[in-house]
This record gives C-alpha cells, sequence and structure tokens, in this order.
C-alpha cells in the first residue's frame, strides 16, 4: 500500500518562502499570481496492509511526526 | 551544582555550554548522550544548539524522539530546571515542553548577530538577577526563530508572564518580538538567543553569564529551603 502526504502551514502562519517564489514568479511576468504556498511531500509504502490500517497508521504518522499541528496542517492520500 | 548538557547528533553548541558552566561557572557539568535513560542527580539539564538529526523535516523533530528526551521531561515534570538554546528550544516545542513553535525567518536569511534583547521578566530562575525592563546585547544565529502561537496561547503567556526576553529590533518576524520564553511552572525556559556566547568580557560580552548565574542563585535558594 503507497501513500501520499502533504504538509503544508496553516492559513495562518505566513509563509516567506511562498512569499519569496511569488515575487520571483511575478519577475517572470506572472503578475497574475496572487498567493504562493510551499508545502512538504512525503511519500510512503506501507508495505503490506489493509487500507483501513494504512489510514490509522497515516493519521498517528502525521500527527506525531510527519506534521507539527501547531503550525502545520496535513492531508494524505492512499494510492 | 550539577548541570548536564544533552548531545544529540548535530549539536553544536554543546561545548560551549559545556565551556560556560564548567570554566566560567566554576560548577559541575557533564555531556549526555542522546540515547541515554536516565537523568539522575542533574539540577539543570541543557539542551544546546546545533542541527540535531540535520534538522531533517523540522527542526528538532526528530531529536524530540531520541531516548533521552523521556528523561527530560520526567525532569522537567518533577519541578527541575531545563534550558533549551536555539536548536534546544526548537525542540522543546516539538517535544510539548513548550508552547508555540520557530519557522522560518521571515527574511528567509540565516542570521548571525549580537542583538539587543528587552528582559521582560525576572520573576523566574533564569532571569532574577537581570532587572525588568533592562537592555542586554547577546548573539543570535539561526534560520528558523520566527516564533508563532496561536492568539490564545499568546495571550496567556502574556498574562502568565512567560514571555522572558523579547527583541528590541525584531530580526525574525518573531510574533510579538519573543526572543525566549518558559513554561507555566517557569522552570522550562526557551530562547533562540545564545547566552553561553557571551560570559566573558575578553570575548567582547558578558551579558548571558547572569542568566546561568540566576540558574545558581535559584539552585542555591531552592537547596536552603530544603
Amino acid at each position: 500500500m503507497k501513500a501520499k502526504v502533504y504538509v503544508t502551514l496553516k492559513k495562518s502562519i505566513a509563509d516567506p518562502q511562498g512569499t519569496a517564489i511569488q515575487n520571483a514568479l511575478g519577475k517572470l511576468g506572472y503578475s497574475n499570481v496572487e498567493e504562493v504556498r510551499i508545502g512538504k511531500l512525503i511519500e510512503l509504502d506501507l508495505g503490506d496492509v489493509s487500507e483501513g490500517e494504512a489510514e490509522a497508521q497515516l493519521v498517528k504518522m502525521c500527527e506525531g511526526l510527519l506534521a507539527n499541528t501547531v503550525i502545520e496542517e496535513y492531508k494524505y492520500e492512499i494510492i | 551544582m550539577k548541570f548536564g548538557v544533552i548531545v544529540f547528533p548535530g549539536s553544536n553548541c554543546d561545548i560551549d555550554c559545556f565551556y560556560a558552566v564548567k570554566d566560567v561557572l566554576g560548577h559541575e557539568v557533564e555531556y549526555i548522550w542522546h540515547d541515554t535513560e536516565k537523568l539522575n542527580g542533574f539540577d539543570c539539564i541543557i539542551l544546546p544548539g546545533g542541527f540535531s538529526y540535520g534538522d531533517y523535516l523540522r527542526c528538532g523533530a526528530v531529536a524530540r524522539f531520541s531516548r533521552v528526551m523521556a528523561a527530560v521531561k520526567e525532569h522537567a515534570a518533577a519541578g527541575k530546571l531545563v534550558i533549551g538554546i536555539c536548536n534546544g528550544f526548537q525542540v522543546l516545542t516539538e517535544v510539548g515542553l513548550l508552547p508555540g513553535a520557530l519557522v522560518r525567518n521571515k527574511n528567509l536569511k540565516f542570521i548571525c548577530d549580537t542583538v539587543p534583547l528587552k528582559v521582560e521578566a525576572n520573576d523566574s530562575p533564569f532571569t532574577s538577577l537581570y532587572q525588568k525592563g533592562e537592555i542586554i546585547n547577546i548573539p543570535i544565529a539561526h534560520g528558523e526563530g520566527n516564533y508563532v502561537a496561536d492568539e490564545e496561547t499568546l495571550k496567556k503567556m502574556k498574562e502568565n508572564g512567560q514571555i522572558l526576553f523579547t527583541y528590541v529590533d525584531n530580526p525574525n518576524g518573531s510574533m510579538s518580538d519573543i526572543a525566549g520564553i518558559c513554561n507555566e511552572g517557569r522552570n522550562v525556559l526557551g530562547m533562540m538567543p545564545h547566552p553561553e556566547r557571551a560570559c566573558e568580557d575578553i570575548l567582547g560580552n558578558s551579558d548571558g553569564k547572569r542568566l546561568f548565574e540566576s540558574i545558581l542563585n535559584a539552585l542555591e535558594g531552592s537547596l536552603k529551603n530544603e
């Protein structure tokens, strides 16, 4: 079972990297870009587990390590 | 008094902390490797700066799971003193001993400088020898020292006087100019600036020495009360 976890800063947390990229895109001519947010993509191979188990594990992994829920949000997809 | 300096793979201010305690203050200090299970006989534990576990994923995120951190939590729960400096502060927020989190500096730069700090509270074991409102100069060296917390947490910290140090000229974007905080129990300190690098006049600055002397004062005071 494979999964992808996306970790992003909460909307309430400023993302200076995103702002820098937005400015750079503006210099490339994409002045229409209104916001850029940078996050992390974590790909996991969970081995031989059921979809239910995979989901239960992913929630625990995200809450325990992959995301810091003080500042970040996460979502995952099981492939 | 006996201090312990935790050494994670990637710590790089451990020797400075050890030196400040042993050579400047003349007190006993030991290095504690990250896989140590028990912390017996230590009065104060220091989590030094550096890049523990390469700062992979997030600063302090992996260090949080090292074996010694369970012992550090027990040490703190017993009301004993813990200081986290720079990366040590990041580890303390990740492990939940201090509120909030530290994110990328607002200007995206790693800042290495000496900056003025305002002592916001001196009713803690870490700041008792400073005057409230006093301005001190302490070195900083970090890329992720931008302190964030939700509004409710900030409000509570202000009400409890948990903000011990603020930046006079906020270098990194920290909310409420926060440079250093303590927990509600006032026995756990986290700060991005490096007091251990400002302990000797011959090195140009000894404003950080009083932080360690405050700790000694508190420890000696608590011994007398026992």
